[in-house]
């Protein structure tokens, strides 16, 4: 059976945050979110960039790598889980280790803590909360298969840190190369009667 | 708001850093609560009233659920994911409040018995003194139908006067009217999934995806599809980010750029002539009309480059559908039916109009917005969209009320006016619900003498809000939850609210303050409810024939069919999500077209104040923020406004980002934090609206007002900006470094800039392209 998964697509997202207003609602860390959304450069453009847990699979995640306590624990479906209570020593070597800066360090509860993928939630078959309230697809779980076919953009799995690389369930949506509008082309042909002004032609 | 202030707030109760800063008010134990029961209903906020089930547990809403409506498919908002939260606030009133030392003395704890009795005995004796005109009601359009319509009856029929009038005067009524006059009929024709199936979408004028983010997922579906995407803004919106072509007009300038599209569409040959000729009147006018805006005129006046100008209406004329989705932007002005007819006017030269999936939508703001408008509680109309200067619709709604004719009033003050008649003493007192004056109405010192000068002022609302604080008497009602009752959001579907909750301590709802206001008033024959559901039994009936007809829509029928479109005239209609598919609502069946000629805003930049001032909304804020800065995740986000300010205007005045600066207008000025940011024009500034006090961006707005409708001008005003230690002139003002001829061009932006500069260079006819490099 194909499996579900997230697809994270920065295009499509306008920086709204209801992803962390919706991670807060989830009853395994109610009031704390998991989900981080940044402006890339707010001084250059709006763009904004969610970051979840990108539950990495190759071979084991890079945080349950270096658990010295092994208290990151890995469920049969391949979602990483948050530290174990009865197992963290509050090393934070995973927080060091993520290539992602996903984990996050609890100083008072001693505890790292991350997405789960809202276990509890995509167990009885719903979605995580982030995707689910996100109201613009720009979060969206699901299988490859369908978002192949209801969705424009090259999912990809694989991230290159210079020597290190990962492959993770988790996919970013990144720009398909072909089918992209040639607003150039509409611009010359505007300016064909007109004089040419270079400035027009920054987009 | 700054560069990446999303990290490391200290204090924030947010932070996902949980290394660095403080826990969160809500503790981890909550979550063991498991609810009682999920109660299905929608939104408080915005007008998509996006479906959502509250979780209830001893008699507390203690969070949301995702309900898979049709048009929100399960996804919200950060709003709509906090708005459970209002419910069991600290903030919320919980017994009536009342300024017994008269104005200036303090707001104390009364009865409900004290606090009525005294409203009472006073309205008897002003309107004794006066006549029943001497007081006036001020409604809003964030509550359900059932509300609104009896904030209409109760002004009418309770006090029995004419000034009544609602905060979708600031909001809706430009397009409202634009409407009716060229179809018939005032609502948006599609619903939000047909958004789907355009291949062409030109968003004008508003900030879709921070305003209305749930709609957003339509438009990328659309996206996905194919479909191109133009944005027309002075800003640089999420939107227009990644859109196909963004047309950076200067504000208030956009009937140039509209009619300048509609020109290039004739001189292209891309109208549909058959469309036209067989389902529109008075496209020979406009036709002639528009034929002088080329587009270099229109680069001139607006600022958009006319390379863009002709690309965005080739988009735009050669899509086989496309959509025009319109807002504030362009409403909230002194032309703002004109400009909303623009749009109208290209949408029908195209032939689009009552095409599947094209035409024009207006964007409406208030959560109902729709169904606030039509029920009753605008100044000139009455229920089911009647008018209140026709006859027939007159005696209809008399006989339904089971009043004499004679004793229906005619029509009142509109709300932008009716704050005068208050400043001026002619209204003697205020009854004020779902509404935030301090913080909603243009140039705020008028509405603060208004306040202060009307005795009693009295206001129904949850939280204290700003126009609360100076009331006599403030009466608690209740959040959206501990009610029930329908909206119509922007799709003109009607939706239930069911109850989840009693209102807290004393406090009561809403329709149950206004009967027991009614009663005591001596009108207890008139208001006989037991229920909401049996004001909604009685808004059926006053709107059965009308224009917006709610006859055939039951309570029942909404649980059931997941919403229904108005009109829906029996209980065996299916309602109507697409309008106008085989004929507009005008008695010949046909679209009117209005030629409409540019003029500029009321206010024009000048040497003293060469920027444009614009204002707006932000995700993480509704309206006056009454609401939503009292959640901390919300408020967390969006604590104070700033004013963005693009980097080239910036450096000329030596602001950095993150500054404090002062912003002035000739009304007042402000101190607030600049943002600068790449993602404006020049020669415009931004500040969001939704705060209060000293942070009020509407200290600055002029209060200018469509002649037609009486909207205010929010969205352009001349202003300056300086820093807060500059040196000043002898007005004790600085000396700008520049006028609006020298303004900053916009780069990378720099196309709709080539003017040259020096004297006489802004004159007319004198203007050049610059020439071919």
């Amino acid at each position: 059976m194909a499996i579900k998964t997230l697809f994270v697509d920065p295009t499509r997202c306008i920086g709204c945050r209801a992803c962390e207003a919706a991670c807060r609602e989830c009853d395994s860390h109610k009031g704390e979110s998991m989900v981080m959304v940044d402006f890339v450069d707010r001084g250059a453009s709006l763009a904004t960039q969610p970051t979840v847990c990108m539950h990495c699979e190759d071979l084991v995640a890079p945080c349950a790598q270096v658990c010295p306590a092994q208290a990151i624990l890995i469920s049969p479906e391949g979602v990483v889980q948050q530290a174990d209570p009865s197992r963290c020593i509050a090393c934070r070597n995973c927080v060091y280790a993520c290539p992602f800066g996903v984990p996050k360090f609890d100083v008072e509860a001693r505890l790292m803590k991350k997405c789960n993928l809202c276990y509890d939630r995509t167990v009885q078959g719903l979605q995580p909360w982030c995707a689910q309230a996100c109201p613009t697809d720009a979060l969206w779980y699901g299988t490859y298969e369908e978002f192949a076919a209801t969705r424009v953009g090259e999912p990809v799995a694989h991230t290159d840190f210079g020597t290190q690389q990962v492959q993770t369930r988790v996919y970013h949506v990144l720009p398909v190369g072909t089918e992209t509008f040639n607003l150039a082309e509409a611009l010359r042909e505007a300016a064909g009667e007109r004089p040419v002004r270079e400035e027009a032609w920054v987009l | 708001m700054g560069v990446n202030r999303d990290f490391f707030v200290p204090d924030r109760e947010f932070n996902y850093d949980l290394q660095g800063f403080g826990r969160s008010m809500v503790q981890w134990q909550e979550a063991e609560i498991i609810p009682d029961r999920l109660v299905p209903t929608h939104c408080s906020f915005c007008g998509v009233q996006c479906g959502m089930y509250l979780k209830v547990a001893d008699g507390k809403v203690i969070g949301v659920e995702p309900r898979d409506y049709p048009h929100n498919r399960g996804a919200l908002c950060p709003k709509g994911v906090v708005a459970y939260q209002q419910q069991s606030h600290p903030d919320r009133l919980l017994h009536p409040l009342i300024r017994r030392g008269g104005k200036g003395g303090k707001l104390e704890r009364a009865s409900w018995d004290e606090a009525l009795d005294y409203v009472v005995r006073r309205w008897k004796a002003i309107q004794a003194e006066h006549g029943p005109d001497a007081i006036a009601v001020y409604s809003g359009s964030s509550m359900s139908n059932e509300r609104c319509y009896l904030a209409g009856k109760f002004a009418r029929v309770g006090l029995r006067t004419r000034h009544i009038d609602y905060n979708g005067r600031l909001c809706m009524s430009s397009a409202a009217v634009a409407y009716d006059r060229a179809f018939g009929i005032d609502r948006s024709p599609l619903p939000l999934p047909d958004y789907e199936l355009a291949d062409c979408l030109f968003v004008v004028g508003s900030n879709v995806a921070e305003c209305f983010p749930v709609a957003m997922q339509w438009l990328w579906r659309a996206r996905d599809g194919g479909a191109r995407l133009i944005v027309m803004d002075p800003r640089e919106t999420p939107a227009a980010r990644t859109a196909d072509l963004w047309l950076a007009v200067k504000p208030g300038t956009d009937i140039a750029v509209l009619n300048a599209m509609l020109r290039q569409i004739v001189v292209d040959g891309l109208v549909d002539e058959e469309y036209v000729r067989n389902r529109t009147t008075g496209w020979a006018e406009v036709r002639e009309a528009v034929m002088a805006y080329t587009p270099e005129m229109a680069e001139r006046l607006s600022g958009v480059p006319t390379e863009r100008i002709v690309a965005a209406a080739r988009i735009y004329g050669r899509a086989e559908t496309s959509l025009i989705m319109h807002a504030r932007g362009i409403e909230h002005s002194s032309h703002g039916v004109n400009n909303v007819l623009a749009c109208i006017n290209l949408a029908l030269a195209r032939g689009q109009v009552g095409k599947v999936g094209g035409g024009t939508t207006m964007l409406t703001g208030q959560g109902n917005g729709q169904g606030g408008r039509e029920v009753g509680q605008k100044a000139n109309q009455l229920p089911g969209y009647r008018h209140i200067d026709n006859e027939e619709d007159r005696s209809y709604i008399a006989k339904a009320w089971g009043i004499p004719e004679s004793e229906l009033p005619w029509e009142g003050a509109a709300a932008t006016e009716m704050v005068h008649l208050m400043a001026d003493g002619d209204i003697k007192s205020c009854l004020v619900l779902c509404s935030n004056l301090m913080v909603s109405l243009p140039d705020n010192r008028v509405v603060e003498r208004a306040l202060n000068n009307v005795d009693p002022l009295v206001v129904i609302d949850f939280f204290l809000s700003e126009t609360a604080e100076r009331a006599d008497v403030v009466l608690p009602g209740a959040v959206w939850c501990e009610d029930e009752g329908t909206t119509t959001n922007l799709e003109g579907r009607v939706v239930k609210l069911n109850q989840a909750v009693d209102p807290p301590g004393e406090a009561k709802r809403d329709w149950e303050i206004l009967t027991e206001l009614a009663r005591r008033m001596g009108r207890e024959q008139f208001f006989p409810y037991a229920s909401a559901k049996e004001i909604y039994e009685e808004l059926r009936v006053a709107s059965r024939g009308g224009v917006a007809d709610y006859s055939g829509i039951t309570w029942e029928r909404l649980d059931k069919e997941g919403g229904v479109f108005w009109p829906c005239p029996s209980e065996d209609h299916p309602g109507t999500p697409r309008l106008f598919i085989e004929r507009f609502e005008h008695p010949d069946g046909r679209a009117r077209m209005f030629p409409v000629e540019y003029s500029p805003p009321a206010e024009e930049p000048n040497d003293a104040y060469p920027f444009r001032l614009t204002t707006g909304r932000v995700v993480y804020h509704y309206l006056s923020g009454t609401q939503t800065r009292r959640i901390g995740f919300l408020n967390g986000q969006a604590p104070e406004p700033w004013v963005e300010i693009h980097p080239q205007a910036a450096a000329r005045l030596g602001i950095a980002n993150d500054e404090m600066v002062r912003v002035r207008t000739p009304r007042a000025e402000m101190t607030l934090r600049a943002l600068v940011t790449p993602t404006i024009r020049p020669d415009t500034l931004f500040i969001p609206f939704h705060y209060g006090g000293r942070q009020a961006a509407n200290q600055l707005t002029d209060a200018a007002v469509d002649p037609t409708v009486k909207i205010p001008e929010y969205k352009a005003c001349a202003a300056a900006v300086e820093k807060l230690e500059a040196p000043t002139a002898g007005d004790g003002h600085a000396r700008m470094n520049f006028t609006p001829d020298s303004m900053p061009t916009m780069f990378p932006y720099e196309a709709g800039e080539t003017r040259p500069t020096g004297p006489k260079a802004h004159q007319e006819g004198t203007w050049q392209s610059r020439p071919c490099s």
